[in-house]
């Protein structure tokens, strides 16, 4: 009783969470003009208010405790009550502080970044929405209230990206993000009515107890998870509905940061976390979810070899990692996803401020062939770049490796071949993360005199975020040391409550040895230093530059155009849609539908105009057709 | 009586403006519009209170044949004549700052279009109903042709024959069943009480169906739409598009499901692939448009083809979710015209294509543009959601492969209403020396209230719900 009233005591800050990004919004929105560049530390405050409230939560959650609660009813017809409402437990936990951690520290970048855009007040506003949608997305208490986030992230990312929006290319880039994210969507929606059918609410509460009444394995939760992972490829990039990711890179860049690096997109893999006793009682699913996610990491990651401009390359990163983290949900290893997700959302975060203060120091320049020598003029930026470049690559002690060597160890333990395809996909991570690295910051400067001369370091509202976020990515992979270093793994042990549910379905995971876990962590390291110094020799030792476009031949074109999978859906979706459209319009619309209306309607005239005829005012013709009819009718009349 | 009441306001303010002259009579039309609106509102509150009764109006027209004049009302005629009330002092708002020749009649063909209309909503005798049912025709046909664009008198003559002709059926159909029924009425409750009469319900459908097919429209017989609705004059094709096809798919709940059922049990699969069909069918056409008003009209057809499909589920589901859409529809495509009317009257432009820049040029305008976009693509939090989710989880338990297909209309419906958007209204100015000015005042009140409403609605859909449950459970059994 007395846990239930110290729970209750948490529902209003908890539900006071989104409502200060979306108070935000309506400022920024409203009075943005009068405002002016307030508008940034209004929005930054209203995030820092949620932060701090979340914060509050993580402190007073007691262990082991959840709260659920409904704010109001939402749609209600029959015996179906759609309600809107919140989870609190550790997993939303986690999520709401990175969201509101993370997005403050890009709030507070953006100020700088932003500072010179005529629409800065409408950026912050976009920002905030963002942030609102996504706290909706990670509290809610049921599939429903998690698609209002699901979909209300996605319009801002539409928005976002397109917010340059005088520049055509940027517009089409935006509608591509939200065409191919509704096509995951409908995955989701179609998803939701099996749930509500078959278990009578859409509640997460509601389906897994509904799920479990069923066997493991069972039609209909592989038809679910398998709908709602189809909505997951949409939003977190995976083949096939990942060309939207590298695309939206067009949006500035602490957009890029916050959606498409360390939050939104990362909403895929919550989402399978938060079902994962449906997914665990699906394996057909799992393993679908495992191939997808190892074969859209490698794939990416050998676009990301050949890419130069800085932006493209860390986009095809976060493709590679979110698809290690699908690996990692694939085998079983919720927890390990979630810690991913998180070290992941600090370095990639990191790297893409860290890209934007590149940028902003080469007026726009974003082509790493015409960077280098950066190292000696942006040092900030570049210390905390090394340090983010250290950790995705998963170098000792750095956040990377921790949650990647778990990825790696659980995958080890499931699957050999999809341990041997994730190590080279790290593998091959860490030759081009530090290839940027290396062409963006040493030998000398490629650029123009005039950009040497522009060369500076980016204002504090900037580099004091990349400084937090480079302490982070230090640090957070301590938050889950493996079982060789230390006895407790902190981050595991606070989601396990979380995960409980699932572990009956799972099986007994096979535990590694110490022997063997030490082995595969020396595995990836020297492999990831074996990628460091190829990259080291060929772009600081030789200094060899990425050939021009034109010169490219073979697979590295291949590479360099992305395997051509825009040309190929271009060809075999959209152009054929097109030309249905107009096939449908002019042939079935105009010809053969309206043809035959306007046929009756001829008909009509034609009939009329016969019948005109015989109206002939002449008496005799009609006694001679009258006589006619009677004898047809006396015929009638005999025959019947 | 209060049913008298709503119907005599917008008759006798018909009659009265055809004495006025000039900006007078829009002045005038405002103020009648708003008047039924503040009445409906106190309607709704006496039905709330005190249910059908005070609306009931009864009286003997004719002995032989059996006529009767029968008005009264529940939760679903009082939605739809609440939606036509709310819209019309905002089709009216929309004529401010916009030159119309002869506006006493224009405004006066306009109010007795809205007695029309209200009168379809709260007849629960055939014979009445069908009368309200024509007489809706007439002004709207008057509109079209008389203010209406290029080829007006071609467009518009198809659009009344082919209605006409629909109607015509359904007359037809109502003379069977007065044969047939028992009671020789065609009294609603005594209709629904022996659904059952002699006729032959196979082809009784048909006769019905048609009438409202046309009305609605679904495919194929749809072609009269997209001309009708390009050529004519903006407020025009918002009654018709806003308020007049929900004529259609109200009827269809109102008269075709309870009074045919075993019709309607025989064809629903045939019926619903038409109607889902027409939904797919419609999206695909509406991408490749040039004529942003012709986009409009055939994106009008997918979303009310999805609505007639959930209808024909035949369960809670489906016929609550159309009722909710009919208004979500209704708000979105008024206030989608309205757009496409104020891009006009600036640009004189009516392609999709050669504009572009208008939000650089109208930035309140091109948010509310993008909200009531937002709306019609069913984001969620908006009605426009509300309506899809509970339209395809109807259709969904008919047949599963049947809600995907038709689901496929989220996709297609961002497809071609972010082409629209991104077309007209970002990137930069194609159009040399455009003048586009900012939202005035009217257009303003049009936009934020429809903005206002869809949100609210998309909200707080449980009012609507509420207000149609019990009358829904009748018919559905």
């Amino acid at each position: 009783m007395e846990n239930f009233l110290e729970l209750t005591k948490l529902i209003s800050p908890a539900s006071l969470i989104p409502l200060f990004p979306l108070l935000g919004f309506l400022l920024t929105a409203f009075f943005g003009k009068t405002l002016k560049h307030a508008a940034g530390w209004l929005a930054s405050a209203m995030i820092l208010i949620s932060f701090c409230l979340s914060t509050f939560l993580f402190i007073n959650l007691p262990a082991n405790a959840d709260l659920s609660f409904t704010i109001f009813d939402w749609i209600k017809f029959g015996n179906v009550t759609l309600s809107f409402g919140f989870l609190i437990d550790h997993l939303s936990i986690i999520m709401l502080l990175v969201v509101t951690g993370i997005g403050f520290l890009i709030h507070l970048y953006s100020i700088g970044y932003m500072h010179n855009d005529e629409g800065f007040a409408r950026f912050f506003s976009y920002l905030n929405l963002f942030i609102f949608f996504m706290l909706l997305l990670v509290l809610g208490n049921s599939y429903l209230v998690m698609f209002i986030g699901w979909e209300g992230v996605g319009l801002c990312s539409y928005l976002l990206i397109g917010f340059w929006f005088k520049n055509d290319a940027y517009n089409d880039a935006a509608k591509k993000a939200f065409i191919m994210n509704r096509i995951g969507d409908l995955g989701f929606l179609v998803a939701m009515f099996y749930m509500l059918f078959y278990f009578g609410g859409l509640d997460f509460e509601t389906v897994n107890a509904g799920a479990q009444t069923l066997e493991v394995g069972n039609t209909l939760l592989v038809t679910i998870t398998l709908l709602l992972f189809v909505g997951a490829m949409g939003k977190s990039a995976q083949i096939p509905l990942y060309t939207w990711l590298p695309d939206a890179m067009a949006g500035p860049t602490p957009v890029s940061a916050l959606i498409h690096a360390a939050t939104m997109v990362t909403a895929g893999i919550y989402m399978i976390a938060r079902s994962n006793i449906i997914f665990a009682m699906a394996p057909l699913t799992l393993e679908v979810v495992m191939w997808v996610g190892v074969i859209t990491s490698l794939f990416a990651a050998f676009i990301g070899m050949k890419q130069t401009d800085i932006k493209k390359v860390l986009a095809y990163s976060t493709v590679s990692q979110l698809g290690l983290m699908f690996v990692a949900l694939g085998v079983g290893a919720f927890s390990s996803g979630m810690f991913h997700v998180v070290t992941h959302a600090f370095f990639k975060a990191l790297l893409f401020l860290g890209a934007g203060s590149v940028i902003h120091a080469m007026g726009g320049e974003q082509d790493i062939r015409n960077m280098g020598g950066l190292a000696k003029y942006i040092k900030i930026t570049f210390y905390t770049f090394l340090i983010a470049t250290l950790a995705i690559s998963g170098i000792f002690p750095f956040a990377g490796f921790f949650s990647k060597d778990e990825i790696l160890a659980a995958s080890f333990s499931e699957h050999k071949a999809v341990w041997v395809l994730a190590s080279i996909s790290s593998m091959i991570t860490a030759f081009y993360m530090f290839r940027v690295m290396f062409l963006t910051f040493q030998n000398s400067f490629r650029g123009t005199e005039e950009q040497k001369h522009h060369l500076h370091e980016s204002p504090w509202t900037m580099t004091v975020p990349l400084s937090i976020l480079a302490i982070f990515s230090m640090v957070a992979g301590f938050w889950g040391m493996p079982a060789v270093m230390s006895s407790t793994h902190w981050f595991g042990t606070y989601l396990a409550p979380v995960f409980e549910g699932s572990k009956a379905y799972l099986g007994e995971g096979h535990h590694l040895d110490h022997g063997t876990e030490i082995m595969l962590m020396v595995i990836a390291t020297v492999l990831a230093l074996v990628s460091i110094s190829i990259a080291y020799v060929m772009y600081v030792k030789n200094k060899t530059l990425p050939e021009a476009d034109a010169e490219t031949t073979g697979v590295a074109k291949w590479a360099a155009n992305k395997f051509y999978v825009d040309e190929f859906y271009d060809k075999i979706i959209v152009r054929p849609i097109t030309i249905l459209s107009d096939v449908l319009f002019v042939l079935v619309d105009k010809l053969v539908i309206d043809l035959v209306v306007m046929a009756g309607a001829w008909l009509v005239g034609f009939t009329g105009r016969t019948i005109r005829l015989v109206q002939t005012g002449n008496t005799g013709f009609y006694v001679f057709a009258m006589v006619i009819g009677m004898m047809v009718l006396m015929f009638i009349q005999l025959v019947y | 009586m209060l049913s008298l009441t709503l119907l005599s306001i917008p008759l006798l303010a018909s009659l009265l403006l055809l004495f006025s002259r000039g900006a007078m009579s829009r002045n005038l039309a405002l103020v009648f519009t708003l008047v039924q609106l503040g009445f409906t509102i106190f309607a709704y509150t006496v039905f709330k209170a005190e249910g059908a009764g005070p609306f009931d109006y009864m009286q003997n027209w004719s002995a032989k044949p059996f006529i009767n004049v029968h008005l009264s009302m529940d939760g679903m005629s009082l939605l739809m004549v609440m939606l036509t009330n709310v819209l019309l002092p905002l089709i009216v708002l929309s004529g401010y700052n916009r030159e119309t020749n002869r506006m006493h009649v224009f405004y006066s063909l306009m109010l007795f279009m809205q007695f029309a209309l209200n009168g379809v909503f709260m007849a629960f005798d055939g014979f009445i109903y069908y009368i309200f049912w024509e007489l809706a025709l007439i002004p709207i046909y008057f509109i079209a042709f008389n203010w209406g664009g290029e080829n007006r008198a071609k467009v518009t003559l198809k659009f009344f024959i082919y209605t006409l002709a629909g109607s015509l059926l359904m007359l037809f159909g109502f003379l069977f069943l007065y044969n047939g029924s028992p009671a020789n009425s065609l009294e609603w409750s005594s209709l629904v009480a022996n659904p059952s009469c002699s006729c032959n319900q196979s082809w009784l459908f048909w006769l019905f169906f048609i009438a409202f097919a046309i009305k609605i429209p679904i495919v194929p017989f749809h072609t009269w739409q997209p001309d009708t609705y390009q050529s004519a004059p903006t407020q025009g094709t918002m009654l018709l598009s806003g308020i007049m096809l929900k004529m259609g798919t109200y009827s269809l709940i109102r008269w075709l499901l309870p009074i045919v059922p075993a019709g309607v049990q025989e064809w629903q699969p045939l019926v619903i692939a038409l109607c889902v069909g027409g939904v797919v069918y419609a999206s695909i056409i509406a991408i490749m448009q040039r004529d942003m008003k012709r986009l409009l009209a055939y994106s009008s057809i997918a979303h009310v083809g999805l609505i007639s499909a959930g209808i024909f589920a035949l369960n809670r589901s489906g016929i609550q979710g159309s009722l909710v859409q009919m208004v979500s529809h209704g708000l979105t495509v008024v206030g989608l015209f309205f757009c496409a009317d104020i891009i006009f009257n600036r640009t004189k432009h009516e392609e999709i294509e050669g504009l572009g820049g208008v939000r650089l040029a109208a930035p309140k305008f091109a948010a509310w543009f993008l909200i009531i976009v937002l709306g019609s693509v069913a984001l969620p939090l908006t009605s426009g959601f509300v309506g899809e989710f509970m339209l395809l989880f109807g259709v969904y338990q008919y047949n599963t492969w049947l809600s995907i297909f038709a689901g496929l209309t989220i996709i297609l419906g961002a497809v071609y209403m972010l082409r629209m958007y991104q077309k007209v209204v970002l990137g930069k100015a194609i159009k040399e020396n455009m003048v586009f000015p900012d939202l005035m005042w009217n257009e303003k009140i049009v936009l934020v209230s429809i903005g206002v409403m869809i949100f609210a609605l998309g909200l707080f859909p449980n009012p609507i719900i509420e207000l149609t449950e019990p009358i829904l459970k009748t018919i559905i059994k």
